[in-house]
């Protein structure tokens, strides 16, 4: 389980967070959802402690991220915004490579490599170097590596961007499959459609705070629109950025 | 430290990989300084050893008025080449390095006992002149002494009247310590090499990874962002330690072929040699290394560590100009200067000299320190969020 409390965070005059609480339930799939720029990117990275807030409070399982942030880091799989690979090893090794960082041993890592090669169709590329892949097997490659340790919870931070149709689908269906096995997954998105088919919750974001939670009905609801589109754009009472 | 080692090993590994950094780093790195040593060594002694070595050929003009001294100047091997025209466009134009002139009044001056003059012509610019031109008037002058030795002699006195102090030079360096001069660049040459060594793996470990945008995921894994710079460091360290050690080696084998005992020189460039200088440079490495480190997690691009580091290059040159211009007599606080030390004391471990257990103690830990201070910075560099994030 994830829970962010009133997250704070400046660069410079920018306020690009400014006052973010959610909470992220295990076996359920948790969106935000929020134009770009609106501070998406900066609250995850808070979250798996790249970036420290200026004030709030991020808890993982229990764990306080300001306390402990090796345990926090321990216990999250996440696939960042940059997702680049190692191109001179192959995808095996990229993957063994945070195994080792996570301290399993070879054998547990051949294992949970071969799981992960499975769930996520990459049979074809696990002994290739990944110098030359496409943006899917790339994105494949980085999920597999991000949750090499078997993680409760999973961040991903657009995890669709720049994959075509097939691929989105394919990533639709692992997303499910995640929380199928009772994980807690918390993505963002600035895609209201994909939100809308995936999350259990949305957590909408703009200008660096929350501007609406929920379920999707609840949203609906709230906002007194039928359309959830109309209901996201009431909620961040603007178009601006919906467009990218 | 597991993670540390995860880090090292991928990052040793991956770099293995890449064709253009191992030939960079591990062979035309270790093998240029030496291969262009031994090529300019051998041609700078055949060139000396020739010059040496050759009959001086001297073209004399005015021959007929000087029969003795020209008949003496034969007997001494000297081949005496008929005049030219013009004794001083023969010089200028390098068609001949000396030109001897005897003047037409030179019997008469003889024959006087007055002191009868030759001119040498020669030109100072000329570099491949100054070995027969010096070899010339010695036996001018030589043949001057002998003369007036009889002379002297056969008015009834000692020829010893005429040299009331004669010089002996007597050479105290030995064969090996002869050989310094030529010595002078190596200490260069190796702090170059493990500059160079290591140079290209400390850019793609840190302004390359940040590129490459997989810093990010590796900063998201558990492992510390200490243990992730110190196994970033080690390899870096790595390749330039194997990179230099190369060198040391290639120059041991280089110093096989070069006939340094025709000069009267002598170079053991033994394993006791190799492993000394290689432990001396080993902090150094290590400082180079992390200063290195610093400087491309600070740029913002690959290209930008680049040309950083291409300016730093010209520190470690500092000392290595310094000394090689205005050789300095080695100082006990020359030893507590990283650097300089390296500098000071690989050339006299080069020349054969003794260093003493306490100057290489006190260059080991003064360079160390250097070293462990500058590994703590690279350390706070990743712990500065912008690293991760600019991009």
């Amino acid at each position: 389980m994830i829970e962010v409390r009133d997250l704070h965070k400046a660069f410079g005059k920018v306020q690009a967070v400014d006052g973010v609480s959610f909470r992220a339930q295990d076996g359920q799939i948790t969106g935000l959802l929020g134009p770009n720029g609106a501070g998406k990117t900066t609250s995850l990275r808070m979250l798996y402690t790249l970036m420290k807030p200026d004030s709030g409070q991020v808890v993982v399982d229990g764990v306080d991220a300001a306390k402990d942030p090796e345990a926090v880091r321990r216990r999250l799989g996440v696939l960042p915004d940059s997702r680049g690979l190692y191109k001179r090893l192959t995808s095996r090794e990229n993957i063994r490579y945070f195994g080792r960082l996570h301290g399993l041993d070879d054998a547990l890592i051949a294992q949970r490599t071969e799981a992960l090669s499975q769930a996520l169709e990459m049979g074809d590329i696990i002994d290739r170097r990944t110098e030359g892949f496409s943006q899917g097997q790339r994105v494949k490659t980085a999920i597999a590596r991000a949750l090499v340790h078997d993680p409760r919870n999973v961040i991903l931070d657009e995890p669709t961007n720049g994959l075509d149709v097939m691929a989105t689908r394919a990533m639709r269906r692992f997303l499910l499959q995640l929380r199928a096995e009772g994980r807690c997954v918390l993505f963002s998105s600035h895609i209201m459609q994909e939100v809308a088919a995936l999350c259990d919750r949305i957590v909408i974001i703009a200008h660096g705070r929350v501007v609406a939670e929920g379920a999707a009905d609840e949203l609906r609801a709230m906002t007194g629109e039928t359309n959830l589109e109309d209901a996201f754009v009431k909620a961040i009472g603007t178009e601006e950025g919906l467009m990218a | 430290m597991k993670p540390a080692i995860t880090v090292f090993l991928k990052e040793v590994t991956e770099n293995l990989r890449d064709r253009k950094t191992v030939f960079n780093a591990l062979v035309m790195g270790p093998l240029l300084g030496p291969l262009f040593f031994v090529m300019m060594m051998s041609f700078v002694i055949t060139k000396q050893l020739d010059s040496a070595e050759k009959p001086l050929e001297v073209p004399v003009v005015g021959a007929e008025h000087a029969p003795n001294l020209v008949a003496w100047l034969q007997r001494q091997g000297m081949l005496v080449q008929p005049a030219p025209d013009d004794a001083e466009a023969a010089v200028r134009e390098r068609e001949a390095k000396a030109v001897l002139r005897i003047p037409a009044d030179y019997a008469t001056h003889w024959r006087a006992g007055e002191t009868a003059q030759v001119e040498v012509l020669f030109d100072s610019s000329d570099q491949d002149g100054r070995a027969p031109v010096a070899r010339l008037t010695g036996l001018l002058e030589a043949y001057g002494r002998t003369q007036s030795a009889l002379r002297v002699a056969a008015r009834g006195l000692h020829p010893a009247l005429l040299q009331p102090v004669a010089v002996a030079e007597r050479d105290v360096a030995s064969t090996q310590q002869r050989a310094g001069q030529l010595l002078s660049f190596l200490p260069y040459l190796l702090i170059l090499g493990a500059f160079l060594g290591g140079m290209y793996l400390a850019i793609d470990t840190t302004a390359g990874e940040r590129e490459r945008q997989s810093l990010e995921p590796l900063l998201a894994s558990p492992a510390s962002r200490a243990e992730i710079v110190l196994g970033k460091l080690g390899a870096t360290f790595g390749f330039a330690m194997v990179s230099m050690m190369l060198s040391l080696v290639a120059f041991a084998v280089a110093f096989q072929y070069i006939p340094l005992d025709r000069l009267g020189m002598k170079v053991e460039f033994g394993p006791a040699l190799i492993l000394r200088a290689g432990l001396l440079m080993l902090p150094l490495a290590l400082s180079f290394a992390a200063l290195q480190t610093v400087v491309a997690a600070y740029a913002k691009s690959y290209r930008e560590a680049q040309t950083y580091l291409s300016l730093l290059m010209l520190l470690p040159m500092i000392p290595s100009v310094i000394l090689m211009v205005s050789p300095m007599k080695g100082e006990l606080w020359m030893a507590a200067v990283p650097l300089l030390s390296q500098n000071v004391l690989i050339m006299e471990l080069a020349r054969g000299e003794v260093v003493e257990l306490a100057r290489f103690a006190l260059s080991f830990g003064a360079t160390l320190a250097l070293a462990v201070a500058l590994v703590w910075a690279a350390v706070r560099i990743y712990h500065r969020e912008q690293l991760a994030v600019s991009a």
